[in-house]
C-alpha cells in the first residue's frame, strides 16, 4: 500500500505539495510514483529562480525504467532546490515526502489540488 | 497467463510480477539496482523457466542441426561443449538466437527464447521433415540461472553433489546429474551456472540456495546485466528482418565449410557480396539522462537508433546498444526528450566480471 500524508495536497499527476504557510511550498512525487517508476537514477530540477507556467514540465525525475515529467502546479517561482538529488537521487525513493523533496517555490495561488483522502481514492 | 513453477516463491519474496511475453514473471523484489549489485559482487539468481529446453535426438540430428542454424555443431565435439548460434530464415533474417549444448552426434539439447517458443517448434518442425530427428520441446524443465563471482560456490554449498560433477566445468560446457543439467554459462558477464531441472524440484532448489546466500534477481536486474555484458536481446538488436552480420553478430556465422548450405546460408552470402550496411555498436552517456530504446541516433554516416538503452549501474552512465551505419566510430548524438545529446561510441562488452572495460 503506498503511504499518502494528511498534512499536504496531491495533484493527478502524483505530485504531493506542502504549503509552508508563508506563501512558499514545497513540492515533490508521491510514494505512489517512486514505487510505480522503481530505482531513480537522475533527478533534474530547475535553478533558483527560475520562473515556470501552470502545467509547464519543470522537472524531470528518471528512473532505470523510464523519465517522467514533475508538472508546475500553478504560476510559480523556484526559490530553492533540492541539492542533494544529485549525488543521491535515490532519496526519491527512501524517503519521497521528506529528504526526497524537488524544489520549493512562491505561487499566488494554487487551484484544483486534491485533498489526501481524495488522492488515497484515486489509487484504489 | 502463464506461470513457471517458481511462481509462488517469487510472491512470497515480494516480487513485483508483470506480464513478460505472457508468462507472469517477476521484474524486482525491491531495488533492481541493488539486485544488479548482487549479481556483480555476489551471487545472485533468475528464474529462467519460461525459456524452453528442446532435445534432438536421431543419426540425423547433427546433420540437420549443421542446416538449421548458422554456427557449426561440428565444433563440439566433447559432451557436454556448448555453442551460441543464430537460427536463420531464408533471407538470413533471425528466426531466434540460442545455445545448443553437444552431448553426442545423436543427441544434442537446444535451448531457445520464451517468447520465440512457438514460433521456433514450428519452424523446426517443418524444417525437420526429411530428417530422421526427433524434436522434443522438454515443456516440463525448469530453470535457475545462478550468476556472479561466488555463485559457484554457493551451488556446491547449497547442492550436494554438485561439485563433484560440474566443479571442473570450464566456461560455455555442461555436466549432467540425474534429471540435473548444469551448464556453465549465463547472460550477466558473469561467471555462474544455468540449472535445468525437473518442475518439481525447483522450488526446493530456489529454496536451498536462497539459504546459501543466493539473492532473487528480477528481469530488470537481468536486463541491465545483459546490456552491461553487451549482448544481443532478440527483438532488440535482431529479429525476423536483421541478419547476424547486421547485428555485430558475424563471429557466430561459420561459413568455413563450403558445403555446408545451412538456412539463410544464400542471403548472408549475398548481402556480404553487396556490402553489409549497418551494425550494432555499443554508446556511453558522459551527461545525465537515460537512454532509452528506439531514441534516433544521430552519425557523420547518417541515422541509426537505439536497439537496447538503459542505465548502467555498474559505470552509474547511460549506456546503450545501436543500430548504426558499418564504419562509424567516435561519438554521435542521441535524440532524447527533444534535445540532441553527444554520446561516446565504443565497443561492447561495458562490463565484464566486475570490471569496466570502456
Amino acid at each position: 500500500m503506498s503511504e499518502v500524508r494528511d498534512d499536504r495536497q496531491y495533484t493527478e499527476t502524483h505530485e504531493w505539495i506542502l504549503d509552508n504557510g508563508d506563501g512558499t511550498f514545497t513540492m515533490g512525487v508521491t510514494d505512489h510514483a517512486q514505487a510505480l517508476l522503481g530505482d531513480m537514477v537522475f533527478v533534474e530540477v530547475p535553478s533558483v529562480g527560475d520562473e515556470a507556467s501552470h502545467e509547464d514540465e519543470f522537472c524531470v525525475v528518471e528512473s532505470v525504467k523510464a523519465a517522467s515529467g514533475v508538472y508546475a502546479p500553478a504560476d510559480l517561482e523556484v526559490i530553492e532546490a533540492n541539492e542533494a538529488l544529485d549525488d543521491e537521487p535515490e532519496l526519491v525513493n527512501s524517503s519521497c515526502y521528506d529528504d526526497g523533496w524537488l524544489v520549493k517555490f512562491k505561487a499566488d495561488n494554487i487551484e484544483d489540488l486534491m485533498s489526501a483522502e481524495d488522492y488515497a481514492e484515486t489509487l484504489d | 497467463m502463464k506461470q513457471t513453477p517458481l511462481y509462488q516463491a517469487h510472491v512470497d519474496a515480494g516480487g513485483k510480477m508483470v506480464d513478460f511475453g505472457g508468462w507472469e514473471m517477476p521484474l524486482n523484489y525491491s531495488s533492481q539496482i541493488e539486485e544488479h549489485h548482487q549479481v556483480r559482487t555476489d551471487a545472485g539468481m533468475f528464474d529462467v523457466s519460461h525459456m524452453t529446453t528442446v532435445d534432438f535426438k536421431g543419426t540425423d540430428a547433427k546433420v540437420f542441426l549443421q542446416t538449421l542454424i548458422a554456427n557449426d555443431v561440428a565444433k563440439l565435439t566433447t559432451s557436454g561443449k556448448a555453442l551460441y548460434s543464430c537460427m536463420l530464415n531464408e533471407n538470413g533474417g533471425v528466426v531466434d538466437d540460442l545455445i545448443v549444448y553437444y552431448l553426442s552426434d545423436e543427441d544434442y539439447r537446444m535451448v531457445i527464447n520464451a517468447g520465440t517458443t512457438e514460433k521456433d517448434i514450428a519452424w523446426i518442425n517443418a524444417k525437420a521433415e526429411d530428417f530422421d530427428v526427433t524434436v522434443e520441446p522438454k515443456f516440463d524443465l525448469a530453470m535457475i540461472a545462478v550468476q556472479g563471482p561466488n555463485a559457484r560456490a554457493k551451488v556446491f554449498e547449497a547442492m550436494p553433489g554438485v561439485e563433484e560433477v560440474a566443479g571442473e566445468l570450464k566456461p560455455f560446457n555442461a555436466a549432467s546429474l540425474g534429471g540435473l543439467f548444469i551448464a556453465r554459462t549465463g547472460y550477466t558477464g558473469e561467471d555462474g551456472f544455468e540449472i535445468m531441472l525437473p518442475e518439481k524440484s525447483a522450488e526446493f532448489t530456489w529454496k536451498m540456495l536462497l539459504e546459501a546466500g543466493v539473492k532473487p534477481c528480477g528481469l530488470g536486474a537481468r536486463d541491465t546485466l545483459r546490456l552491461e555484458a553487451g549482448m544481443s536481446l532478440y527483438g532488440s538488436e535482431m529479429n525476423d528482418e536483421v541478419s547476424p552480420l547486421e547485428a555485430a553478430l558475424t563471429w557466430t556465422v561459420d561459413l568455413n565449410n563450403e558445403d555446408r548450405r545451412f538456412i539463410g546460408r544464400d542471403a548472408l552470402e549475398a548481402l556480404k557480396g553487396n556490402g553489409v550496411k549497418k551494425t550494432i555498436v555499443g554508446l556511453v552517456l558522459d551527461g545525465k539522462g537515460v537512454i532509452r530504446d528506439h531514441q534516433k541516433v544521430v552519425t557523420s554516416l547518417g541515422d541509426g537508433e537505439v536497439t537496447s538503452g538503459s542505465f548502467s549501474p555498474t559505470m552509474g552512465k547511460a549506456i546503450a546498444l545501436a543500430s548504426v551505419p558499418m564504419g562509424v566510430t567516435g561519438s554521435c548524438e542521441i535524440e532524447m526528450r527533444n534535445k540532441l545529446v553527444s554520446a561516446k561510441i565504443v565497443k561492447p562488452p561495458f562490463v565484464r566480471n566486475g570490471k569496466v572495460l570502456v
